[in-house]
């Protein structure tokens, strides 16, 4: 099970103080590939500020973090990217007036040489062509890859923002908050791709308040408190309250509490 | 593929590679005419009712002599509406660009009857003038955060109290070097007129062809081949009818007069390259990303501060070019020049064409088509001799109705998810 696995992404003690507020004290983290991990607290916990060192929009006071086995440097969102981190954030950050072809590949536009070495136009065939083999192959059902994002339900565009954080050869893919804002029908749609970029071998991370969400599509759960990460749960292993029991801080019974199996062993 | 599963269940997916378009005849119409902006659509109609409107009313309206000047009339505005396109596009406004053409024009009229220098220094000077102002601004917008209503503002006021000072005490510069008088109203011999028109019909029909060539290759939907067919031979009869009205002779004298005006072709040349550039580039592209969201281009790695002081650059420049066009039109640069309504028509052109206010939506050919209705509006009530207060009223309401009917059939469009 997870202690013969590598974790493809590993963050050790990580802190991060914001003035007087110490967001993050002494966390670690990892994701193995082909996991979803669900990452839980309560508002203030800490799980924005921990996923945001990771994907190189802070920089930890302290602690390291290990890609692939190889402890690197993420100083910057471009870091991240280039890794094969790719984050999700709750707002999507999609352009409503370009189709899904166009937010795709935004800012990564394929181009094509009209005169050679002086003119470069946007290759829109091959990026509606890209864009419908990605869409294809995740199952995200859109009405047609020239669709303007407006037009789109939620679900729609989560899974837009979600195929976009996918097709650049991305190992580690962070969710937040995917489901919130979304209905039942759509919040099934978005599981579904969750499920599918576990199945092709990514590590996921999923932020959310959502326990019954978590339960769903989370192989792992782990839960922060205060900045520290008080307990690391097997899904399959566990219920909903002791989850929120960790998330609260009341005792209940025996929990799990700090490092990772095989911590110890490096 | 599923079928989508949203608001109208009724809508069923188009499943990818199918080459077939909807069935409803405005759609496949609209789909097909997708080159130009859809909303574009009903103003094209409002410019045919405006046509025959005053047709009936004076039936000199259409005629070739009219016709030709209608065009050279709306080749400035027009060319300063591609920058306010531009400046929409990006969810801004520039209101300096009245004061800046007027300024920039003085310039290059300074130059050349002041100081002798030679037509394309003087009008090198002018264009350059607003680049310059254009950097200025952008760079006070972009990187000092203070709001581009305001900045512009203020340009609306320095720049045109630079054009009282470049103009001096005598307060009016008549042209008299032939090429700044020919700039705009030099003719095209007619064989070349027509030679232009070829070249560009010949340029676009390859493209759309190549284009769809592309598309079936990659297996991707394409439209039927008799509405490109249809489609690529309403745009090469336009383009021949219209020099075709230019090239007659419309004269009333025994001197012939035809031929396309070059300040027309100046100006539709500065609609193709920035309808080119905006659909075309990826600097284009940025442009739309910035003017629907701009955290979100920003995440995706576009310069967000670059692309605004770009923007904000090439809107002076082609007000500088308008305003050198003006000047060459009216054979003089004088103390109104830039003045007056301008500001508000080459928006008003901008907008009416089909531009959103909001950013993020709209096509250079806006700019084009905004300024023939204002142009054919101005123009058919001096025909008929009637009062400016009406002019204003009827441009007024002609406005309000154009904008108001794209917003509704926009809303419509977006509802059955296209």
């Amino acid at each position: 099970m997870a202690s013969e696995r590598k974790p493809i992404l590993e963050a050790r003690g990580i802190s991060k103080r914001f003035g007087a507020v110490q967001a993050l004290e002494d966390v670690d983290f990892e994701v193995y590939p082909g996991d979803v991990v669900g990452l839980v607290g309560d508002n203030g916990a800490g799980k924005s500020t921990l996923i945001k060192v990771i994907a190189g929009v802070y920089h930890g006071d302290e602690g390291r973090i290990f890609f692939e086995g190889r402890e690197v440097n993420v100083s910057g969102p471009g870091d991240a990217t280039a890794l094969g981190i790719e984050t999700v954030y709750q707002d999507l950050a999609l352009c409503d007036n370009l189709d899904v072809s166009a937010n795709l590949f935004l800012g990564r536009e394929r181009t094509r040489s009209i005169i050679p070495h002086l003119l470069q136009v946007i290759d829109e065939t091959a990026m509606e062509h890209e864009a419908e083999r990605i869409v294809g192959e995740l199952h995200v059902v859109i009405p047609s890859v020239r669709s303007k994002v407006a037009t789109l339900s939620g679900g729609q565009r989560q899974s837009a923002a979600v195929s976009r954080a996918v097709m650049w050869n991305s190992k580690v893919v962070i969710l937040d908050e995917p489901t919130a804002a979304l209905g039942v029908e759509q919040t099934r749609q978005v599981k579904d791709l969750i499920r599918r970029l576990r199945d092709r071998g990514l590590g996921v991370v999923v932020i959310s308040h959502n326990l019954a969400d978590v339960f769903d599509v989370c192989d792992r759960i782990i839960v922060l408190r205060l900045g520290r990460r008080v307990s690391t749960f097997d899904t399959h292993a566990t219920n909903a309250e002791h989850v929120v029991a960790a998330i609260t801080g009341a005792e209940f019974g025996p929990t799990d509490v700090g490092k990772p199996e095989g911590r110890e062993a490096v | 593929m599923k079928s989508a599963n949203k608001e109208s269940p009724s809508q069923a997916a188009i499943p990818a590679g199918s080459g077939e378009q909807p069935a409803s005849l405005i759609a496949r119409l609209t789909g097909s005419l997708a080159e130009v902006d859809i909303g574009s659509f009903p103003v094209i109609l409002g410019l045919i009712l405006i046509a025959i409107v005053f047709q009936i009313a004076n039936s000199h309206f259409l005629s070739p002599l009219n016709l030709a000047n209608l065009m050279v009339q709306i080749c400035s505005v027009g060319t300063m509406s591609v920058g306010v396109v531009l400046v929409l596009l990006i969810g801004e406004i520039d209101l300096s660009i009245g004061a800046v053409s007027g300024f920039c024009g003085s310039v290059m009229a300074v130059l050349s009857v002041k100081s002798g220098m030679p037509a394309p220094v003087a009008i090198g000077a002018g264009v350059l003038t607003g680049v310059v102002i254009g950097l200025f601004q952008g760079f006070w917008i972009a990187k000092m955060h203070v709001p581009s209503f305001v900045v512009t503002l203020a340009g609306f006021l320095g720049w045109q109290g630079a054009l009282l000072y470049t103009l001096g005490s005598t307060g009016t510069v008549d042209l008299a070097d032939p090429w700044l008088i020919g700039l705009v109203n030099a003719r095209l011999p007619v064989w070349l007129g027509w030679l232009v028109a070829v070249l560009f019909i010949a340029v676009y029909v390859f493209s759309g062809l190549s284009d769809q060539r592309r598309r079936i290759r990659a297996g991707l939907k394409t439209t039927s081949s008799n509405w490109m067919i249809a489609r690529l031979a309403l745009v090469a009869a336009g383009v021949l009818a219209a020099v075709g009205i230019m090239n007659v002779d419309r004269s009333f004298t025994r001197v012939p007069i035809q031929g396309v005006p070059l300040g027309v072709l100046v100006f539709l040349g500065f609609i193709i390259l920035f309808d080119f550039i905006t659909r075309q580039t990826r600097f284009g592209r940025s442009i739309f990303a910035v003017g629907g969201n701009p955290e979100a281009a920003r995440r995706a790695g576009i310069n967000v501060d670059r692309i605004r002081i770009l923007v904000f650059t090439l809107a002076s420049t082609l007000a500088a070019c308008g305003g050198i066009l003006a000047g060459s039109r009216l054979l003089a640069v004088n103390q109104s020049s830039g003045g007056g309504d301008i500001l508000l028509d080459s928006i008003a052109a901008a907008v009416i064409g089909g531009t959103s206010l909001f950013g993020g939506r709209g096509t250079t050919w806006a700019a084009l088509l905004g300024a023939l209705v204002i142009g054919s509006i101005s123009n058919g009530m001096d025909l008929l001799a009637l009062s400016s207060y009406i002019k204003f009223m009827v441009t007024g309401v002609v406005l309000l109705l154009a904008v108001t009917l794209d917003a509704y059939a926009r809303s419509q469009r977006e509802k059955s998810g296209r």
